[in-house]
């Protein structure tokens, strides 16, 4: 157990290789190290945002399927009752003027009824006149008279 | 193997353990272990150069295989730090100290699973004396321990000011009054003392046994059929278990690092 000059040999050796290691070996080995962490971190992040946006993605087409549909039902009804009011007013229009022809047709055969009766004290004025006309120009026979009355009532 | 002496279990042992020191002057300094100073910076070198180049070639995409290895290093070490030293950018100088640390003493410490016999077909070619571990060497723990010993204070001193750094080597553990000066003063003596010695001498220590406990099988080895197969398969399960030691040893020795430089980085 001497001790000599290899000490200072050795500490002077000692110090070129802190000085090698720290110049050739320390900083390119730190620079791939950390520039592969923080690609992998950029990475993970990356797919993180990429699952958030998914799911919001997701989120959203969800209600927009919710909101299209409470429209579609919503028109759906919408149509229905107005189907049913169309139909309602179809009817109803429909009524009055089942109401109006009818009245029409009461009142033109009010006026038909009106006119045949017309036509008919006509007929029978004439009838009489030539029942009276016949009646003169063949008087006495009562017997005539009769017939002819007879005839007469039954063309009344 | 010197050939002038008989090959006896001492001898073998003894030249094992000797390292290739050669004068370069007079004093404490006159002497350097060639062999550790080499080995060291070759063994670093090959490991930090084949992690640069694997460095400069990495890719923020789909990693292959040897940049995945390396990323789990790096990871490991960065937890490590992350966990330890919570005081500002610790990518401009911690963490990469204390990759190296790891790096360069697992390898350093690796070298011990080597057979010594086998590493001196290689090692032989320039020199008899070769110890291939240098972290068997207290020079080299030492040196790693007295570094990070004055970055300790370079940092204490940084952080908190020289007077900041003062008060707290007077005033610290016990309380700032007067009479307590020389309580705290001593106090925070043996902390300094003790921290790098601690640092160094585990590291040493547990290589060091590691490499005599495999020289002592090998001798035993060396004895018979016995022997032989006995030293096999202890020489074996030894390897295993240093498996363990070896790299826990790393771990500690830069777990230690990082935490006595986020000490200095604390005040009280």
């Amino acid at each position: 157990m001497n001790i000599n000059l290899t000490l200072i040999a050795q500490a002077i050796t000692f110090a070129i290789f802190i000085w090698f290691t720290a110049k050739f070996v320390w900083p390119p080995l730190l620079l791939a190290i950390e520039t592969r962490q923080k690609t992998i971190a950029d990475g993970l992040s990356a797919a993180e945002r990429g699952r958030l946006e998914l799911e919001q993605a997701a989120k959203k087409s969800t209600d927009n399927l919710r909101e299209a549909r409470q429209q579609g039902a919503t028109l759906v009804a919408q149509a229905e009752k107005r189907a049913a009011d169309l139909v309602e007013e179809a009817k109803s229009a429909a009524r009055v003027e089942a109401e109006r022809i009818i009245v029409a047709a009461r009142s033109q055969v009010e006026q038909e009824a009106q006119r045949a009766r017309e036509q008919l004290r006509e007929q029978v004025a004439a009838l009489a006149v030539v029942g009276a006309e016949r009646i003169l120009r063949r008087e006495v026979d009562a017997k005539v008279h009769s017939e002819l009355l007879a005839d007469l009532k039954k063309e009344l | 193997m010197s050939t002038e002496h008989a090959l006896t279990p001492t001898s073998y042992i003894q030249h094992h353990l000797s390292f290739n020191a050669q004068p370069v002057g007079d004093g404490l300094f006159g002497m350097v272990h060639v062999d550790s100073v080499i080995t060291a910076f070759v063994i670093g070198f090959a490991a930090l150069g084949f992690i640069a180049w694997i460095a400069r070639g990495a890719t923020a995409g789909v990693p292959n295989k040897r940049q995945a290895f390396v990323e789990i290093l790096f990871e490991f070490v960065d937890d490590t730090v992350k966990g330890i030293f919570p005081h500002g950018d610790r990518s401009s100088f911690m963490a990469p100290a204390a990759l190296t640390v790891f790096v360069w003493v697992l390898m350093m410490n690796a070298l011990d699973f080597i057979p010594a016999d086998a590493a001196a077909a290689v090692t032989g070619l320039f020199s008899e004396e070769w110890r291939l571990v240098p972290t068997a060497d207290v020079n080299t723990t030492f040196a790693l321990a007295l570094a990070v010993w004055f970055l300790m204070i370079f940092y204490g001193i940084k952080v908190k000011g020289i007077g900041g750094w003062l008060h707290e080597i007077f005033c610290a553990p016990f309380g700032g009054h007067p009479l307590l000066w020389p309580a705290n003063l001593l106090f925070n003596i043996v902390e300094y003392v003790s921290k790098p010695l601690s640092h160094s001498l585990r590291l040493y220590g547990n290589m060091y046994a590691g490499e005599i406990i495999f020289l002592l099988l090998w001798v035993w080895a060396a004895t018979g059929v016995t022997g032989t197969i006995a030293g096999a398969l202890l020489g074996a399960s030894w390897a295993i278990f240093h498996i363990l030691i070896v790299v826990l040893q790393a771990y500690i020795f830069m777990t230690l690092t990082v935490v006595y430089l986020a000490m200095a980085h604390e005040g009280h």
